[in-house]
C-alpha cells in the first residue's frame, strides 16, 4: 500500500493563503440528554499541527465529544470556539469520517465529485482532485466501480478520500477502524499519517491503545464523560497521572 | 363455472383478433394511468421528501394527513372534481369534463398522496443513515433532498408501483368524471363495469383478465429494470 504525502504541492487548489480557523477552544462544553449529563464540563484548547487522539473505554463519551467539536451536536451548554476562525467558515475548514463509512448510490470516483460539489469547487477543478485522492489513496482501481460494492475497509479508505479531496484544516475521525481488520486498519492510519504530512490537524477518537500509541501526539483521555487526563502521548502512556488512565492502559476495565 | 370457461375463451379471442375496441380500451387505460402517476411523481415525490427532510410547524400534521389520504375514496375524488369541472364548477370554461385528461385529474389526485406518503417514509429512513455524513459534507436538507430521492430511486419504486396500482384499478373516479363514453373515456374498469351491468359477465371477466395480465407485465417489467439497474450500481 503505497501513500503519497505529496498531496499538498500537487494540489490543484491553492490554499496557503488562508488563516487557520485553530487552535479550537472548548469553553465548559457540556451534552446532556434528557436531564442525563453524557459529557461533563469541559474546558480545553487544541493547537493546529499536532494529532489529538481521543482515548477511553467505551462509552465515555469519545464520539460525542467529536461531534460536539465538528458541530453535529450542539452543547447542552458552554460554548466550541474556533479561536482562529475570523470571518471564515470554520464548518468549511472541517471534515469528517465515521465509524461507519455512508457511501452514496453511485461510483467511487462519484462519492468525491458530490463532497466536491456540496463545497461548491468548480466542475472544472473537480476531477483532477478527485483521481489525485484516489490515486493517494490506492483507489484509483475502484474509481468507476460502485461504492457500496468495495469491501468495508476499501469504503473506509474512500470515506478517507472524501474527506481529504476537501482538504480540511481540520479531519475529525470517529473509531475509524474499530470494525476493520488489521491490513485495512494500517491502511487507513497509513493514509492518516498521509493526510496529517499534508497539514491537517487530525483529531481521532480510538479505544485501541496500540493504534493511539502509533498516531498519537497528543491524548485526551475521557471517562465517564470528562476530561480527566490530558497531555502528550509519551509522557500519558509511560507516566499516566489518574488512576483510571493507569487503570485503563494496563488494560483493566473501566466504567 | 361456465362463466369462467367463457370468460378465458373470450379474453383469448379479444386478445388474439386484437380487437380493435379492445385496443383501443387498453391503449387509454394505460395513456390515463400511465399519465396520471408520472403527473404525481413530479409533485409526490418531491413533497414527500420535503415532509420528511424540513422542520415545520405543523409537520405531524401534515403527515398523518398525508397518510390518511392514501385512502381517498375515488368516488369522492371523482364528485369534488366532478363539481370543479363541470360547466356552472369554478373550472368549467375549460370545458374538462368527461375527456381523458378530466380523468387524468382525478387519477393524481388519488395517486399523489400514496407516492407522497410512501416516499416521505422512505426518505425519513434514509436521512436517518445518512444525515450525519452529509451534514459533515455541509449539505443541509434542500441539498440532501435531490441526493436522497436519488439514492433512494430502488426502493421508491414501490411507491410508484403502488400508485399505479391505484390508478389501474380504480373505476369510480374515472366513471364519474370520464362518463365511459365510447370510444372517449372508455377505459377497462369502467368498460368492465358497465358489462357487468350489461350482463355480459363473461366478456367483463375476460377484460379482467387483461387488466390483471396488464398490470402484471408493468410490475415484471419494472422489478426486472430495477434489478438491472441496481446490479450496475448496488
Amino acid at each position: 500500500m503505497e501513500v503519497g504525502v505529496n498531496f499538498v504541492g500537487t494540489a490543484p487548489r491553492a490554499r496557503s493563503a488562508k488563516a487557520s480557523i485553530l487552535p479550537l477552544e472548548l469553553k465548559g462544553v457540556s451534552f446532556s440528554v434528557a436531564g442525563e449529563r453524557l459529557i461533563g464540563e469541559i474546558f480545553c484548547r487544541l493547537e493546529s499541527g499536532t494529532r489529538t487522539v481521543i482515548l477511553g473505554p467505551n462509552g465515555a463519551g469519545k464520539s460525542l465529544l467529536l461531534r460536539l467539536c465538528h458541530g453535529l451536536l450542539q452543547p447542552s451548554s458552554g460554548e466550541v470556539f474556533w479561536r482562529g476562525a475570523d470571518g471564515l467558515d470554520p464548518t468549511r475548514c472541517q471534515a469528517m469520517v465515521f465509524q461507519r463509512p455512508v457511501m452514496l448510490r453511485r461510483s467511487a470516483a462519484a462519492n468525491v465529485d458530490y463532497a466536491l460539489a456540496l463545497r461548491k469547487i468548480p466542475r472544472s477543478e473537480r476531477g483532477d482532485i478527485v483521481r489525485e485522492v484516489l490515486d493517494q489513496t490506492g483507489l484509483a482501481r475502484f474509481a468507476g466501480q460502485a461504492a457500496r460494492t468495495l469491501s468495508f475497509g476499501e469504503q473506509q479508505k474512500l470515506a478517507l478520500a472524501r474527506a481529504w479531496a476537501l482538504k480540511p484544516q481540520v479531519l475529525f475521525l470517529d473509531e475509524p477502524t474499530a470494525s476493520l481488520d488489521p491490513a485495512a486498519t494500517r491502511a487507513v492510519e497509513q493514509i492518516v499519517a498521509a493526510i496529517h504530512a499534508a497539514g491537517t490537524k487530525i483529531i481521532m477518537t480510538t479505544h485501541d491503545l496500540g493504534q493511539a500509541r502509533r498516531l498519537a501526539d497528543e491524548i485526551l483521555f475521557l471517562h465517564k464523560g470528562r476530561l480527566i487526563e490530558r497531555g502528550p502521548a509519551e509522557r500519558f502512556f509511560t507516566a499516566p497521572e489518574t488512576a483510571a488512565a493507569r487503570a485503563f492502559i494496563s488494560g483493566e476495565l473501566l466504567w | 363455472m361456465t362463466d369462467f370457461g367463457a370468460a378465458f375463451a373470450a379474453a383469448f379471442r379479444l386478445v388474439v383478433t386484437l380487437d380493435a375496441n379492445l385496443v383501443e380500451i387498453v391503449l387509454l387505460s394505460l395513456r390515463v394511468s400511465l399519465g396520471a402517476v408520472a403527473i404525481a411523481t413530479l409533485i409526490g415525490m418531491p413533497l414527500g421528501a420535503i415532509v420528511a427532510l424540513f422542520r415545520f410547524p405543523g409537520r405531524t400534521g401534515a403527515v398523518v394527513v398525508l397518510n390518511a389520504l392514501m385512502g381517498l375514496p375515488p368516488v369522492v375524488v371523482g364528485l369534488i372534481v366532478y363539481l370543479l369541472l363541470s360547466r356552472a364548477g369554478p373550472l368549467g370554461v375549460l370545458g374538462l369534463l368527461f375527456t381523458p385528461t378530466a380523468m387524468v385529474i382525478a387519477q393524481v389526485i388519488l395517486v399523489t398522496p400514496i407516492i407522497a406518503a410512501l416516499t416521505r417514509q422512505v426518505i425519513d429512513d434514509l436521512w436517518g443513515e445518512y444525515a450525519e455524513q452529509l451534514r459533515s459534507l455541509g449539505a443541509g436538507p434542500a441539498q440532501a433532498l435531490p441526493t436522497l430521492l436519488w439514492d433512494g430511486r430502488f426502493t421508491l419504486l414501490i411507491a410508484v408501483l403502488a400508485g399505479f396500482g391505484r390508478a389501474s384499478a380504480e373505476v369510480g373516479a374515472v366513471m364519474i368524471v370520464g362518463g365511459n363514453i365510447d370510444h372517449v373515456t372508455r377505459v377497462m374498469t369502467t368498460a368492465i363495469a358497465l358489462e357487468v351491468s350489461k350482463g355480459d359477465l363473461a366478456l367483463a371477466l375476460g377484460l379482467g383478465l387483461i387488466l390483471i395480465a396488464l398490470s402484471l407485465g408493468i410490475n415484471g417489467t419494472a422489478y426486472v429494470l430495477k434489478g438491472a439497474a441496481q446490479w450496475r450500481s448496488v
